[in-house]
């Protein structure tokens, strides 16, 4: 059963590594945002999984617990920081501007 | 009996996470990437943590595994609340920024 632990961890940390693709090359800021979620849910499956392989589950549940609180809180306070802000689309003046200084 | 139920689950949770990372990497918008992920994405984390849990009553129902079972269920019951409350916030973060949908004549990635 451990064997299936851990292979199931390597194949969620492999999709984390292609949710990061999205997170480096996105377009906007929010597909930054949504991306960095997605990793933040895997990694509280991934956390779980590691307090199953070393056998001390109910350590790592109240660590799984803590990271999907912040996950939460980080998403909902990005999103409440880039809701008043215009410069979150390619192509607008900001970063015109900055390509223009480069 | 248990182990197969939860390896059961666990593969099915792993099979809706592919999904969502599939749909996260090949939709053509912001908005119909939030919609594969935030529905992806809960329902593989309500199924894989839910057969962590009943793979933690394996070892018979002794009070410790139970209350250790109980907290899983509780990280599951909070990602059900949670996730969907943030691909809320960040679609509306969108919408008024101004970001346009994508449509099939306009085209715009």
């Amino acid at each position: 059963m451990e064997n299936f632990f851990i292979g199931a961890g390597l194949a969620l940390g492999f999709l984390t590594l292609l949710c990061l693709y999205r997170a480096i090359v996105g377009p906007t800021v929010l597909d930054r945002i949504v991306s960095i979620g997605v990793i933040g849910t895997k990694t509280t499956v991934i956390l779980l999984l590691m307090g199953f392989i070393y056998g001390r589950a109910d350590m790592f549940v109240d660590i799984a617990l803590a990271y999907a609180l912040l996950n939460f809180l980080a998403t909902i306070s990005a999103a409440k920081f880039f809701r008043t802000r215009k410069s979150i689309q390619p192509g607008h003046k900001y970063f015109k501007e900055r390509e223009g200084r480069e | 009996m248990i182990t197969v139920l939860s390896i059961l689950l666990f593969l099915a949770g792993v099979f809706f996470f592919f999904t969502a990372t599939v749909g996260l990497l090949r939709m053509p918008d912001f908005y119909c990437r939030m919609q594969a992920t935030g529905k992806g994405d809960t329902l593989g984390a309500f199924l894989t943590i839910t057969g962590l849990a009943l793979y933690n009553l394996n070892h018979g129902f002794t009070l410790a595994a139970v209350l250790v079972s109980l907290k899983i269920m509780f990280i599951v019951v909070f990602i059900f609340v949670a996730n969907p409350t943030a691909t809320h916030a960040i679609a509306k973060a969108g919408m008024d920024c101004g970001v346009e949908p994508w449509t099939k004549e306009g085209g715009n990635t």
